[in-house]
C-alpha cells in the first residue's frame, strides 16, 4: 500500500486541499448566514465574528494552494508529452476524449475562480468585522459570492474525480 | 428610497466595493485570456510563460497579477468613499457571469475556436 510521489500530490491536491474547502464551505455559510442580530448575542457577534474572519481566510488559502499545486505540480504530469500520460490516453479514445476537450478544459480554468471570490469574502468579513451584523445588504451578497466559490471549486472537483477515474495520474 | 442592497453602513463601503469589483475583473480577465488562447494559436503560443504547464501558465499569472493590481488601484480609489452598492454589485456580477461563460468551452466555439 504506496503511493508515488505524483499520486501523493495528486491526493493532496484534490483529496486535501481540494476536499477541505468543499467540507468547509457548509461551516462558513452557515457563520454567514447566522449573523444576524436577531440570532446572535453582542458576546456571540464577537465569537462568530472572529471565527469567521479566521475561516474565510482558511478556506480562501486552500483554494489557493488548490489551483497552484494542481495547475503548477499535477497538471504538467497529467498533460506530458508522450502515449502514456493521462492526456494523451483520454484523448486517444473517442469514447474518453470529451474527459480531456470538455472536462479538463473547464476545469483546469473555472477553478482559479474559486480562490479570487473566497479572497474577496474573507477581504470584505476582515474589513466589517463585527460591523458585518449591521450590513444586512454586504452580508446577503457575501454568502452569493461564497456560494459561487463554492459552485467553481465543486464543478472543478467533480471534473477532477471524474477524470482521475478515467485515466489517474501515476 | 432605499434598495434592497442599501444598508445601514458604520463603515464606507468603498473599500468592500474594491473587493467585488477586483474578483469581477479577474474573473473577466481570466475568462478573455482563457478564450483568446483557444482562438488564437499564437497568443496561447506568447503566454505560455512554463512549457511544462503551457498557455494555462500564461492565463493564471496574468490573472492574478490583474486581480491584485485591480485591488489595490480599486482600493485606493474607493478608500474612504461610499459608491453606489447597487451599481457596484451589478458591475461586478455582470463581470464574474461574463468570465464564467468565457472559461465554458462550449463559448470558445462560438468565438471560432477549432
Amino acid at each position: 500500500m504506496t503511493l508515488t510521489d505524483r499520486e501523493t500530490w495528486a491526493a493532496l491536491h484534490g483529496m486535501i486541499f481540494g476536499a477541505l474547502f468543499l467540507l468547509a464551505f457548509a461551516g462558513g455559510f452557515a457563520g454567514l448566514y447566522s449573523l444576524r442580530p436577531a440570532l446572535v448575542t453582542p458576546q456571540g457577534i464577537i465569537e462568530r465574528t472572529r471565527r469567521l474572519i479566521f475561516g474565510t481566510w482558511a478556506m480562501a488559502f486552500i483554494a489557493w494552494a488548490t489551483v497552484i499545486s494542481g495547475s503548477w505540480i499535477v497538471y504538467p504530469w497529467y498533460r506530458a508529452a508522450g502515449a502514456t500520460s493521462p492526456k494523451s490516453i483520454l484523448i486517444a479514445n473517442v469514447n474518453t476524449a470529451q474527459w480531456h476537450t470538455f472536462g479538463m478544459e473547464w476545469k483546469e480554468h473555472i477553478a482559479w475562480i474559486a480562490p479570487i471570490l473566497a479572497t474577496t469574502v474573507a477581504l470584505v468579513v476582515a474589513y466589517y468585522g463585527r460591523d458585518l451584523v449591521k450590513n444586512e445588504g454586504v452580508r446577503r451578497v457575501l454568502m452569493v459570492v461564497f456560494t459561487l466559490a463554492f459552485a467553481c471549486a465543486a464543478v472543478a472537483g467533480l471534473l477532477g474525480a471524474f477524470i482521475t477515474k478515467a485515466a489517474p495520474v501515476h | 428610497m432605499s434598495t434592497r442592497f442599501e444598508t445601514s453602513q458604520t463603515k464606507p463601503f468603498g473599500p468592500a466595493a474594491a473587493a467585488f469589483l477586483a474578483a469581477g475583473v479577474g474573473t473577466f480577465v481570466l475568462g478573455v485570456l482563457t478564450t483568446w488562447a483557444e482562438i488564437s494559436a499564437d497568443f496561447g503560443k506568447a503566454i505560455t510563460y512554463s512549457k511544462d504547464v503551457g498557455p494555462l501558465s500564461g492565463k493564471v499569472i496574468l490573472t492574478s497579477v490583474v486581480y491584485v493590481a485591480a485591488l489595490a488601484v480599486l482600493g485606493a480609489v474607493f478608500w474612504r468613499r461610499n459608491p453606489s452598492p447597487t451599481i457596484v454589485y451589478w458591475t461586478a456580477g455582470i463581470l464574474v457571469a461574463l468570465g464564467l461563460i468565457l472559461t465554458f468551452p462550449p463559448t470558445w466555439k462560438l468565438f471560432g475556436a477549432g
